[in-house]
């Protein structure tokens, strides 16, 4: 069974957000997705300081078995990318909702997180996709 | 639909394999980490459940005739009993039907190992040419098959086979040892060496325990891809099929031409290919920029398009490596692949990437 943890906000496209103290938010991609793509070989960030829009493509986590988008959770400006992954895209699969990070975002519009799903939403989703 | 399953299922199941439809069978493609089975076979010893695959006995004083009309490699050059040989079998029109590993025991007495997907249709095949011939064409679906590679498969697997069969140490590759119920032969399908063993089925179970606790680790078929992708091996159903031939496929030296007068299945429609000229062949591609080649994958080269067969991360390299095809006419070291909508620099290489642990591409 796939974690879950109860304190992030996820997206339709098995993205999770945490709202950081500072009101930026840092995105990945969840245990289900990691596990669903097998061990990751390469994974490619955005550009710090670039500004995306909700459910725009801005990430590629690619395994061994395919290339698969990521997706802004919510539009702003990109404010840090995780640079370990270049080196350590296992890191993912290891630690998707800690070490595994991918970016962090200075959203624009913070009621875009509120619309994100909670915990129990997403875990239902997964659940009824398999 | 229901899924077939091997003997060694139980096994997977409790050692919390991901599994999947493979041709029918459900079978393993991770036990965790593709990765680390990858490297675990490239650096110590892996072992595969590859009992989907099947084996077939023919035998009769017809084998060898048959055999010799029915492959395209020339079951003569096994001379002495134990010789393995590898072999395309072909259609009229030399179309690929399958590949498969023919195991000479005796005289009347051979034994094939062929793919899973196909193993339906080979022994139809089989039997439609054999048609009034003296020989018995006999599936031997009770057997299970174990790979067991790496640089260690061999010490660690010795001390578990029947004690008569322990002289498969001094084995040289492509070459085997039985008794009434096990084969163990030194072949395998990931450029380590190592050992394929065919035993009763009832005992598969307690030997791949055996192995695990001789530290042999269980590794799926995910990474059995990328290993025979690295070694350069061609799989059937991917980098060849009935639409393409041997000499399209990288696998012209399987091809025994002489003697000229073998008149085996295929035989007319090859020379006939060989003569006009083969339009495409099947070469290694390494992409060393990030990306990951896959099958479907375009190429262009200055003398048309070419397809990626097969394609997928390395993990002994570190980058992305293929094999495609591509017109026999280009000559070009560097060809362009479009990626997710960019086209990266690909370079030709010979479709042999890695080889016992070390890069072969310079």
């Amino acid at each position: 069974m796939s974690d879950t943890p109860q304190h992030l906000k996820y997206s339709k496209s098995h993205e999770w957000v945490r709202v950081e103290p500072d009101g930026s938010v840092t995105v990945g991609i969840t245990d289900h997705a990691q596990s669903l793509l097998g061990d990751l070989v390469f994974v490619e960030t955005p550009e710090s300081g670039s500004a995306v829009d909700a459910g725009q493509s801005c990430a590629t986590v690619e395994s061994v078995k395919a290339a698969s988008d990521v997706y802004a959770p919510v539009s702003g400006e990109v404010v840090a990318v995780n640079e370990e992954l270049a080196d350590s895209p296992e890191r993912v699969n290891e630690s998707p909702f800690d070490e595994g990070w991918l970016f962090r975002i200075q959203p624009s519009d913070p009621g875009q997180i509120e619309a994100l799903m909670d915990a129990d939403a997403y875990a239902e989703m997964v659940a009824s996709e398999s | 639909m229901n899924l077939k399953i091997t003997p060694l299922h139980a096994a997977h199941q409790r050692a919390g394999a991901r599994l999947v439809d493979f041709a029918g069978w459900e079978m393993p493609l991770h036990y965790g980490s593709q990765l680390e089975e990858h490297k675990t076979v490239r650096a110590a010893a892996g072992m595969f459940d590859v009992s989907h695959m099947r084996v077939v006995d023919v035998r009769g004083p017809g084998a060898r005739s048959f055999l010799r009309h029915l492959l395209a490699n020339d079951v003569a050059k096994l001379q002495t009993p134990g010789r393995a040989l590898y072999s395309c079998m072909l259609n009229a029109a030399g179309g690929v039907l399958d590949d498969l590993i023919v195991y000479f025991r005796g005289e009347e007495d051979y034994r094939l190992v062929v793919n899973a997907a196909t193993a339906e249709s080979d022994v139809a095949h089989m039997r439609t040419v054999a048609a009034t011939r003296a020989v018995t064409i006999a599936p031997r679906p009770e057997l299970a098959l174990i790979a067991v590679q790496g640089p260690e498969a061999v010490e660690r697997t010795l001390p578990l086979l029947p004690e008569a069969l322990r002289t498969a140490a001094e084995l040289k590759p492509f070459h085997a040892v039985w008794n009434d119920a096990w084969l163990v032969a030194r072949t395998g399908y990931t450029g380590e060496d190592g050992f394929e063993i065919m035993l009763p089925a009832e005992q598969a179970e307690s030997f791949w325990e055996g192995l695990r606790a001789a530290g042999v680790r269980p590794a799926g078929l995910g990474a059995r891809d990328t290993l025979r992708l690295e070694a350069g091996m061609n799989l059937y159903g991917t980098d060849m099929d009935t639409t393409t031939t041997p000499l399209a496929s990288n696998l012209g030296w399987t091809v025994a031409w002489e003697p000229s007068d073998r008149d085996f299945v295929g035989r007319a429609a090859l020379e006939r290919q060989r003569a006009a000229g083969v339009p495409e062949k099947l070469v290694g591609l390494v992409l060393t920029e990030r990306g990951v080649l896959r099958g479907g994958t375009r190429v262009q080269t200055a003398a048309g398009e070419g397809v990626v067969t097969s394609g997928s991360f390395s993990p002994t390299l570190g980058v992305s490596v293929a094999l495609a095809r591509i017109p026999s006419a280009s000559t070009a070291e560097i060809l362009t692949a479009e990626l997710r909508g960019k086209a990266l620099p690909v370079r030709v290489v010979k479709p042999v990437f890695v080889r016992h642990g070390r890069s072969k591409i310079s």
